[in-house]
């Protein structure tokens, strides 16, 4: 398998010989909640500061109890930031879903009918991850402004397909891999078609994870912001460029901004937090389980 | 986005041309699904490197219109003597290579708190995994107003003074801040190493005498290995290319002591609109990453230890 996981002869997700008791348990407790808060210290204290009222935003020292205001959520959909969230739902959903529909297949002819230089193919696609998106940049911008695709949506959802494939095949080959193959064998010889195949056997057995693909896919599209900035503006600008646009601005804007940067970083990162264990599949691209 | 490294792609047109008529039908059904996949990277991914590299031989300012003239490799000359692009190397080398090594350490660290059971275990997950689901946006313009301000920034709002922590330390605020985006993602990968490390393995350890420190070194550690590796791998990939914290926190200055190579390149793009020039920093880039891809390729091929084909 294309996995990091060792066949270990026992697996211990809940290790009994690990609970520490005691002095040290007490120590090891106190220790990880310490490390966890402190780096959840920042996201809190943006959380917070998005409550807050300018004034108290800007205070020095800064003030820890408040009274929580609307103020800066009211601003920022005062300024506008709808648009920019369906500008980014929209990139973010329909690449992630042209991924797919992409990735799916070419991982199928990857792994459970492979084509003959099939290593070489994946090797291909993780290469292109690999380059710097800035080599790309001007060609890119020259001829997306020849097309008069300059500040759409579209442009950024043919982009971020790009961006995202590598990955969805190298995730989508390694879910498929965990077919067994006994079944897909079995089925054609009960004289099974593809599509039934697919549909019957395949399908149920990777919904995870598409799922779990689509996750990460989506995370990363809604997070982009160098293709964003240097190729939309108004019209088709994503969330990150409506941050941006905030610095702009003069006088006291720290709520305002916390409560701006809270709203966009909201989608993903509820998303993460309900699929913690697809996470680290999607991120290893399914190196590891 | 461009690439180019392809493994004995000759090799394969090679058998497609003598294969026997019949068998090449069945092959050409299994590539089928392969095909648009395949078509679309390498339309969208190495088009635009051909155009890059017919750019890089003109000499093309955007704000002089109507001088395009062809100038052959005098771009690459200006490009290779540059010291901003000299000094852009370096900083991609130390920011890249810092955040890389420092949340794969703090990374190690929180995944060995982590891997045993303790009151609350899956709510401090949760929490540590929060700062690299935080847009990168997002988190570079809360780290560079909301915590490194001098004046309400919650660093001196907690230790006092009134440091510029930007202007005074500019580099170590960019790794900072990515390590603080990073340690997560290497944390969850190393704790699936750990969690995937047999019990018995661990008790034979214990078995013959080792200490807690000694099993860790010479057991633990070794077996992380892959998964270290991997984790700096996928790390160097995303933070070589980073621009949104170098662009909100610093923008590449003081001078240009943070300016790293994808800010440099979009600055020369888009601020002095000198496309030859540009164009021709994209290609050296480029090699340079082959050679370095190529490396990390190996490292990813014996990492994902392949089954043969079915």
């Amino acid at each position: 398998m294309t996995t990091l996981t060792r066949p270990a002869t026992r697996r211990r997700p809940t290790s009994p010989a690990r609970r520490t008791g005691g002095r040290t348990g007490v120590a090891w407790t106190g220790l990880a909640w310490l490390a966890g808060l402190l780096f959840f210290l920042p996201v809190l204290w943006m959380v917070l500061t998005g409550f807050k009222r300018e004034v108290d935003a800007a205070s020095n020292p800064p003030s820890w109890f408040f009274t929580p205001v609307l103020d800066g959520y009211r601003q920022v959909f005062d300024r506008d930031l709808t648009p920019y969230l369906l500008n980014s739902l929209m990139a973010s959903l329909l690449s992630t879903l042209l991924v797919l529909l992409l990735a799916t297949p070419a991982a199928y002819a990857l792994s459970i009918r492979p084509v003959a230089k099939w290593r070489d193919v994946l090797f291909f696609f993780i290469s292109t991850k690999m380059l710097p998106a800035v080599a790309a940049l001007l060609p890119i911008y020259l001829l997306v402004k020849e097309l008069g695709m300059l500040d759409n949506v579209w442009t950024m959802v043919v982009l971020y397909t790009a961006m995202n494939l590598p990955l969805a095949v190298w995730m989508m080959r390694s879910f498929l891999l965990e077919v067994p193959s006994a079944l897909i064998e079995a089925a054609a010889m009960d004289g099974a078609s593809l599509t039934v195949t697919i549909r019957r056997i395949l399908l149920p057995i990777v919904a995870p994870g598409l799922a779990a693909t689509a996750l990460i896919c989506f995370i990363f599209s809604w997070n982009e912001f160098f293709f964003a900035v240097n190729l939309t503006a108004t019209r088709a600008g994503t969330s990150p460029i409506f941050l941006v646009g905030f610095i702009t601005s003069e006088g006291l804007f720290l709520a305002r901004l916390c409560a701006a940067a809270t709203i966009v970083s909201l989608p993903v990162v509820l998303a993460g937090w309900i699929a913690q264990k697809q996470l680290v599949r999607g991120l290893s691209m399914g190196a590891v389980k | 986005m461009t690439q180019t490294v392809t493994v004995g792609a000759g090799a394969a047109r090679r058998r497609t041309v003598r294969s026997v008529p019949a068998g090449a039908r069945q092959r050409w059904t299994r590539r089928a699904p392969l095909l648009p996949a395949l078509i679309f990277a390498i339309l969208v991914t190495q088009i635009p490197f051909l155009v890059t590299l017919y750019l890089s031989t003109l000499d093309w300012n955007a704000l002089r219109p109507g001088r395009r003239a062809f100038v052959g490799l005098a771009n690459y000359g200006e490009v290779l003597t540059d010291a901003r692009l000299r000094a852009a190397l370096l900083n991609t080398v130390v920011l890249t290579a810092g955040s890389v090594v420092l949340s794969v350490l703090l990374g190690l660290g929180l995944a060995i708190l982590l891997d045993r059971r303790f009151p609350g275990r899956g709510v401090v997950r949760t929490l540590l995994i929060t700062p690299f689901l935080v847009m990168p946006m997002a988190a570079a313009l809360l780290w560079k107003h909301a915590i490194y301000n001098p004046s309400y920034g919650l660093i001196n709002g907690v230790v006092g003074g009134s440091t510029d922590w930007v202007s005074r330390y500019p580099m170590l605020s960019v790794v900072t801040t990515l390590v603080w985006q990073w340690t997560p993602f290497m944390m969850l990968i190393i704790l699936a190493g750990l969690q995937s490390q047999s019990l018995e393995t661990l008790e034979a350890a214990r078995v013959d005498g080792a200490g807690p420190w000694q099993t860790f070194t010479r057991v633990t550690l070794p077996y992380l290995r892959p998964y270290l590796e991997l984790g700096a791998l996928l790390g160097s990939i995303y933070l070589v290319q980073t621009f949104d914290a170098v662009f909100t926190i610093t923008q590449g200055g003081p001078g240009t002591a943070t300016t790293n190579l994808p800010y440099e390149i979009y600055l020369t793009t888009f601020r002095k609109f000198e496309y030859g020039e540009a164009a021709a920093a994209g290609v050296v880039v480029v090699i340079g990453t082959i050679v370095v891809a190529t490396f990390a390729l190996r490292v990813i091929s014996s990492l994902f230890r392949m089954e043969d084909a079915r």
